[in-house]
């Protein structure tokens, strides 16, 4: 199996949320990433989903995430808490992240819920950074609001605001004045990232950093036979799942220079001319994986059934 | 149960010193020695340990969380001594301080940016083998082609004056000799040192870069905050440092590996999209960058032998590159082998975020050989150069007949 991960721990953190440790299935050290970074994870049931690493990055060969029960969403988070196990092995793609981490002199961080899985990492940065922060941490009640005890052992810096006791927090109030020398980061249900940027609205423009929620629009996406068709020979491949492009390739004796074979360097780029490529790299930023022009053969595959590179 | 024995003299010693002159002209026999006589050793003329093997060499560059940069990347130890310079950013960087430079470099030097780039390259690669075949075809390729594409294109993309390109050479020159010790090459080097650390800094200042260039983008992600003001300038340094003199003898040795190889030459000619693998390869078997060093972030054990904290090991590329246990006939520059893996770029966190550009200058100036040149052969013994961490050539004669 190429470019999987396999589930070493699950471990119930709050009510309806559901710690996952991740490792390779060989053992190999992981892919580094930094504080913000998501994983794409896809599931049996053709879902993809992403979700925060939560965990140590010190730790080159784990991975952790946390996972709430959506009661209303498209069953991803519920087929995890229902039917995921240990020993269970998922293809992934990432890590990768849109919501990094900048040097500041101080940190505030406003999380909401589930939200503060990507804040969790950058905390532990601050800290170890030497750099000030706090913390307003918002959840419906003390029991659903995950790592409590772990982020309150790190000093008096946390307000937690569960609702059932203190209602919905007064998030300007706690930010306070602008502070020329503070980065804000938030993470949470729009409502709470919505009064975060009102509340903000005085500051610099860069002090605010956020990452929303966003409804999954990807469908689809497993680890599917597929076809790669090489333009200039016309060859014609078949990838089946376990297989990498890279692999497959290779077995027909058409050399692709790789370097890091993790989706994290970019040595193996190659342009697709036809077919939409299923991105499982650390490379590519948002608008190259949506123009879908190119991909890395080392971890990618298709969402398409064939694909034409330029080889 | 085994028991771990600890430190020096755990490994076998090694009295070879790296930076004799003997062994910088010819490596060969240092980093086979190294390499052969266990997978790690200790070199009692520095007091630091050596690793030669693939194995070891990728293990301690994967592993960045207990293998640090912050202590520099040369000889010297900033746990105990103090830097000739800022440290580089990202370069010698460990998390979290990496992070944002980091991708700030990678974002400027992406993939988007190298295709806007090529047709101009190429167009540059295409006239400066028209203008060298013009005038003859005898050159000396260091300069004429190894030193003289890169200084046009890459400073120019970094949105540098026209002027003083060779004084560039000379400072990435006293950089990588300053990775070793206070030996005669630093000294050498030294003489310029407060001359040209002043120029580049003053280069890298917001005012002197084009503002289309890399060097503008750079301080416009510190607008955006990505990175600090005082981060900027120091990241824009690192393109000037690292960019430059690699990529001009990674350049030179895959010309010389061709004009000493007439055979894949000829290949080269009938396939000139083989030129990235060509120049991979040259990078392998060449290891224009020899040496890099790796800290100890804590007791570790490293090939068996436990390492006390802050203890520094030199990782031989350009031994790895060879090994045996990884590589058949390493010895052999060929365009049958895959030379993916090698170390030649580093691996891992701080592999190198200018390894696509280094690649795209190298394709773009061979295939504007490969297209023109039908034989490219020496004209006269070249004559090696020395640098205490680069694999140097000081002069490259060659005959290049259309």
């Amino acid at each position: 199996m190429t470019g999987a991960l396999r589930v070493v721990a699950r471990c119930q953190v709050a009510d309806d949320v559901l710690a996952v440790t991740l490792a390779d299935p060989h053992g190999d050290r992981l892919p580094p990433w930094t504080p913000g970074a998501h994983l794409d994870l896809l599931l049996p049931t053709g879902l993809v989903r992403q979700y925060s690493l939560c965990g140590d990055r010190w730790d080159g060969h784990h991975y952790r995430i946390a996972v709430l029960r959506v009661i209303d969403g498209r069953g991803g988070s519920a087929w995890i808490h229902d039917h995921l196990r240990e020993g269970d092995v998922l293809p992934f793609g990432g890590p990768r992240n849109h919501f990094p981490m900048a040097p500041s002199t101080r940190y505030l961080f406003v999380a909401g819920g589930i939200g503060i899985t990507p804040l969790l990492p950058m905390i532990d940065q601050a800290v170890r950074s030497e750099r000030p922060w706090r913390l307003l941490y918002g959840g419906r009640r003390r029991t659903s609001m995950a790592f409590l005890d772990r982020l309150e052992a790190l000093g008096g810096q946390v307000e937690v605001a569960a609702q059932d006791e203190v209602g919905v927090p007064d998030v300007a109030a706690w930010l306070g004045a602008p502070d020329p020398g503070a980065t804000v980061y938030g993470c949470g249900p729009a409502g709470l990232l919505d009064a975060t940027a009102a509340a903000c609205a005085q500051w610099r423009p860069q002090a605010l950093r956020t990452e929303r929620f966003v409804a999954e629009v990807q469908d689809r996406a497993e680890d599917h036979p597929f076809t790669v068709v090489l333009r200039r020979s016309g060859t014609r491949l078949r990838i089946d799942p376990g297989t990498s492009v890279l692999d497959g390739l290779r077995d027909a004796g058409v050399a692709v220079l790789t370097s890091c074979r993790q989706g994290t360097c970019g040595t193996c780029e190659v342009a697709v001319l036809d077919g939409l490529p299923d991105h499982r790299d650390s490379v590519l930023d948002a608008v190259d994986r949506e123009a879908g022009d190119s991909m890395m053969v080392c971890v990618s595959r298709a969402r398409t059934d064939s694909l034409t590179l330029d080889l | 149960m085994t028991t771990l024995r600890s430190d020096a003299a755990a490994v076998p010693s090694i009295d070879l010193d790296p930076y004799a002159p003997e062994h910088l002209v010819d490596r060969t026999a240092f980093l086979t020695a190294v390499r052969e006589t266990a997978p790690l050793v200790h070199l009692g003329a520095h007091d630091v340990f050596a690793t030669g093997r693939f194995d070891v060499v990728r293990e301690v560059l994967a592993n960045w969380q207990q293998f640090q940069v912050g202590a520099g990347v040369g000889l010297a130890n900033f746990h105990t001594e103090v830097p000739w310079r800022p440290p580089a950013t990202p370069t010698e960087a460990d998390p979290p301080a990496h992070d944002a430079p980091r991708r700030v470099l990678t974002d400027v030097l992406g993939a988007r940016t190298l295709r806007r780039l090529r047709e101009t390259w190429q167009a540059e690669a295409d006239e400066l083998v028209d203008r060298v075949l013009a005038g003859g075809g005898e050159v000396d390729a260091m300069a004429d082609l190894a030193s003289a594409f890169p200084l046009k294109v890459f400073p120019d993309a970094v949105g540098l004056p026209p002027d003083r390109r060779d004084d560039l050479l000379a400072y990435g020159d006293l950089v990588f000799n300053a990775f070793g010790p206070r030996n005669a090459l630093f000294e050498r080097s030294a003489a310029r040192l407060g001359e040209l650390s002043g120029w580049i800094t003053s280069l890298c200042a917001r005012e002197n870069l084009d503002p289309a260039g890399f060097g503008a983008q750079i301080w416009a992600a510190s607008d955006r905050e990505d990175i600090t003001a005082e981060q900027a300038p120091l990241v824009v340094r690192s393109l000037l440092s690292a960019g430059i003199d690699t990529t001009v003898h990674g350049i030179a040795w895959i010309l010389h590996a061709f004009a000493t190889h007439p055979e894949e030459w000829d290949r080269l000619r009938a396939a000139p999209e083989l030129a990235r693998r060509a120049f991979d390869e040259a990078v392998r078997w060449a290891s224009p960058l020899q040496v890099v060093f790796h800290t100890t972030a804590e007791p570790v054990e490293l090939a068996g032998v436990r390492l006390g904290k802050h203890r520094k090991i030199m990782l031989l590329l350009g031994a790895a590159n060879h090994d045996p246990r990884r590589w058949e006939d390493p010895g052999r520059f060929t365009l049958d082998r895959d030379p993916s893996g090698h170390l030649g770029f580093g691996m891992g966190l701080h592999q190198c975020v200018g390894q696509h550009v280094a690649r795209m200058e190298a394709e773009v100036l061979l295939t504007a050989l490969a297209r023109r040149v039908r034989r490219l052969e020496p004209a006269a013994p070249p004559r090696r150069g020395v640098n205490n961490t680069l694999q140097v050539w000081e002069t490259l004669p060659l005959r290049l007949t259309k």
